[in-house]
C-alpha cells in the first residue's frame, strides 16, 4: 500500500482444470475464499483510489461466471462499507457472430480441437471469447472503480492502464506477464501473494511485496517457462511481446528488465473456448491384487467390455486407469507392473442409465471373469466401498480452440453501463 | 552417460493449454546445460514416450533459465474422458529416464 500504485490487478482466469468449469458454470475456487479476497482488494482500492481490475472471473470467465462473481463482489463491498463504482465486462458471443464469420468467411484456426469451426459450431456449448487488451482499456473509461471482466488474456488486466498512458507496449506486456501469476514468479515461489511492478519509458521492475521472498533474475527468467509453450514470445490479441533480447539485472529484492519489443500482427484475431457436455459418467474404483490376474488385466478389461457392449448395445465409452502400473503414463509408461494394480474406469453415456448399467456389469463382469488357470475363482477385484459405481455428474470437452479474426478488438466483448454497489 | 533425472535441477510437466504438454528441463551449469541442448533430440524423446516424432513439437534452449523446454502433443486434450492428467503435472518420468552420451554430473559430485 505505501507503494501507491496506479492500478490493482488480478489474473483469475485458468483453463487448466479442463472444460467442465466454462461448461458447467461451476468457479473453481470457493465463494468465501473469493469474498475474502475481494474484500481486501475492494479496502486497498478505496484507500489508494485507483482502479481493481478483475479478468477472467471466476476462473473461465462466461456470463455465468462474471454474474456469480459479481454476487460475491456485492457482499465484499457490504463488508467493507462504501460505495463502488463498477463496469462490467462480457465475453460471451452474441447472437449471430458465429453465423456472421461463417458467411464472411473470416479466417479461423484450429488451435487442438480437430474439427473446423463450422463442424464445431454445430454443437459449441458455452463459448467465450478470451479477449485482449483493448476491451479492459475501453472499460477503463469513466473513472470506475472496478472492473469486473469475463474471459480476458492472462496480462489484459495488468498491461490495459499502462497501454492507456501510452507505455511501451512490449515492455507492459512482458511486465504484466510476470505480475499475473503473482508471486509465483518469486523466490520462494507462491500464489499465496503478490508482486510489485514499476513501468518506466524504457525499462520495468519487479518486486515482491512480500518481505520473505525476492524476485532473483533466474526465477524471473523461469517463470517464462511456466504453463507455456514459448518462453521468448507472448502472444496476444494483436500482436506479441518478444523477450529474445530482454536482459535481467538484479536490484536489491527485485529484477529490472529491459529489452522488450512489441510486434503488430497482421490480423487482429481472438481465441475463441468453447466447452460442451459429453455425457454422464459413472466410476468405479477397485484393487487388484492376483499376481495372474494383473498379468491379464489389460486383456481381461478389453474382453469384460466387448460383453458388455454385446449384451448393452454399444453407445457408451469406457476408459480404464490401471494405478501401479500405467495409470499416469499410458502407453508412454516404460516400466512393468506392481504387485498390486488399482483398477480405476470411467463409463459415459448421454443416458444416464446406461451410463449406470454399463458401469455396473463391466464391475461385476470382470469380478467373475474367468480365464484357464484361474485361481482366484471367487472374485477378482476388491471393492472399497459399498455401492462401487459412484456418479460423477456431466463429463464434458472442449468444442471449440479456434482463434478467429474480428473486424473490431471490440467486436467479441459487451460492457456494461456503470453499476454502483455497496 | 548421464541420466536426465540425475543432472538436471528440475524436470518437470505442465499443461500449455488443453492439446499440448510443456516439459522443462532446468540445470545448475552452463555446460550441462549447452550439452544437453544440443543433444537431445525430438526423435529420442518420441521413442521415450513411445510417440511418433511429429507429436514432439519442439525443443527450445532457453539460456536465461539455463532451461530446455520440450513441447508434446497430448495424446487427450485436458479434462477429456480417458484423460490421465488433467494438469499435466506428472508426464515427466519418460523424458527423466533419458540418458545421454555427456559429460555432466549436474554440478554434483
Amino acid at each position: 500500500m505505501k507503494e501507491e500504485p496506479d492500478i490493482i490487478a488480478v489474473d483469475a482466469g485458468s483453463t487448466d482444470p479442463g472444460p467442465y468449469y466454462l461448461g458447467s458454470g461451476k468457479t473453481l475456487v470457493p465463494d468465501s475464499s473469493v469474498q475474502r479476497d475481494l474484500a481486501l482488494l475492494l479496502k486497498a482500492q478505496r484507500k489508494l483510489g485507483v482502479p481493481l481490475v478483475i479478468g477472467s472471473a471466476g476462473g473461465s470467465g462466461s456470463k455465468t461466471h462474471v454474474d456469480k462473481t459479481l454476487d460475491v463482489l456485492k457482499r465484499a463491498a457490504e463488508h467493507v462499507g462504501g460505495q463502488f463504482r463498477v463496469k462490467i465486462l462480457y465475453s460471451d458471443i452474441e447472437d449471430g457472430f458465429f453465423e456472421r464469420i461463417l458467411e464472411e468467411g473470416r479466417r479461423t484456426v484450429d488451435l487442438g480441437v480437430g474439427r473446423s469451426i463450422r463442424e464445431a459450431l454445430r454443437n459449441p456449448g458455452i463459448v467465450v471469447a478470451q479477449n485482449g487488451v483493448e476491451p479492459v482499456i475501453e472499460a477503463l473509461k469513466d473513472n470506475v472503480d472496478v472492473v469486473l471482466a469475463g474471459r480476458v488474456v492472462d496480462i489484459a488486466s495488468f498491461a490495459a492502464l499502462p497501454w492507456i498512458q501510452g507505455f511501451d507496449k512490449g515492455l507492459a506486456v512482458h511486465m504484466a506477464k510476470i505480475l499475473e501469476c503473482g508471486a509465483i514468479a518469486a523466490d520462494p515461489g507462491s500464489g499465496a501473494d503478490g508482486l510489485l511492478g514499476i513501468l518506466r519509458r524504457d525499462e520495468f521492475e519487479v518486486r515482491p511485496l512480500n518481505p520473505e521472498r525476492r524476485t532473483t533474475v533466474l526465477s524471473v527468467a523461469e517463470h517464462a517457462l511456466y504453463e507455456r509453450s514459448n518462453p521468448y514470445k507472448e502472444v496476444i490479441p494483436g500482436g506479441y511481446a518478444d523477450f529474445r533480447n530482454a536482459t535481467y539485472e538484479q536490484v536489491n529484492t527485485g529484477v529490472i528488465v529491459r529489452g522488450s519489443r512489441w510486434v503488430d500482427a497482421e490480423k487482429y484475431m481472438v481465441k475463441l473456448e468453447g466447452s460442451r457436455p459429453v455425457g454422464h459418467r459413472f466410476v468405479v474404483i477397485a484393487g487388484a491384487r492376483d499376481p495372474l490376474f494383473i498379468s491379464k488385466i489389460t486383456e481381461l478389461f478389453e474382453s469384460t467390455v466387448k460383453f458388455v457392449r454385446d449384451e448393452l448395445g454399444g453407445n457408451f465409452t469406457v476408459y480404464p486407469r490401471f494405478y501401479g502400473w500405467n495409470g499416469v503414463l499410458g502407453s508412454s509408461e516404460p516400466m512393468d507392473k506392481g504387485h498390486e494394480v488399482g483398477v480405476l474406469f470411467e463409463v459415459i453415456a448421454e443416458d444416464k442409465n446406461k451410463a449406470e448399467a454399463a458401469a455396473g456389469l463391466i464391475r461385476s463382469t470382470l469380478l467373475h471373469m474367468g480365464w484357464a488357470s484361474r485361481k482366484t475363482t471367487a472374485g477378482n477385484l476388491a471393492f472399497p466401498f459399498s455401492p462401487s459405481d459412484i456418479y460423477a455428474g456431466l463429463a464434458y470437452e472442449w468444442s471449440l480452440w479456434h482463434l478467429v479474426e474480428l473486424e473490431d478488438p471490440l467486436e467479441t466483448s459487451k460492457i456494461d453501463e456503470v453499476k454502483l454497489i455497496g | 552417460m548421464a541420466k536426465l533425472y540425475d543432472i538436471a535441477r528440475v524436470v518437470r510437466s505442465k499443461n500449455s493449454g488443453p492439446f499440448t504438454l510443456t516439459l522443462d528441463l532446468l540445470f545448475e551449469d552452463e555446460d550441462c546445460w549447452r550439452q544437453v541442448s544440443n543433444k537431445l533430440t525430438k526423435e529420442m524423446v518420441a521413442s521415450a514416450y513411445k510417440v511418433k516424432p511429429e507429436d514432439v513439437l519442439d525443443i527450445i534452449a532457453y539460456k536465461p533459465a539455463l532451461a530446455v523446454k520440450i513441447n508434446m502433443r497430448r495424446r487427450i486434450p485436458s479434462g477429456h474422458p480417458g484423460d490421465m492428467d488433467v494438469y499435466g503435472a506428472q508426464q515427466h518420468i519418460p523424458l527423466a529416464l533419458i540418458e545421454l552420451d555427456i559429460d555432466c554430473t549436474g554440478g554434483k559430485l
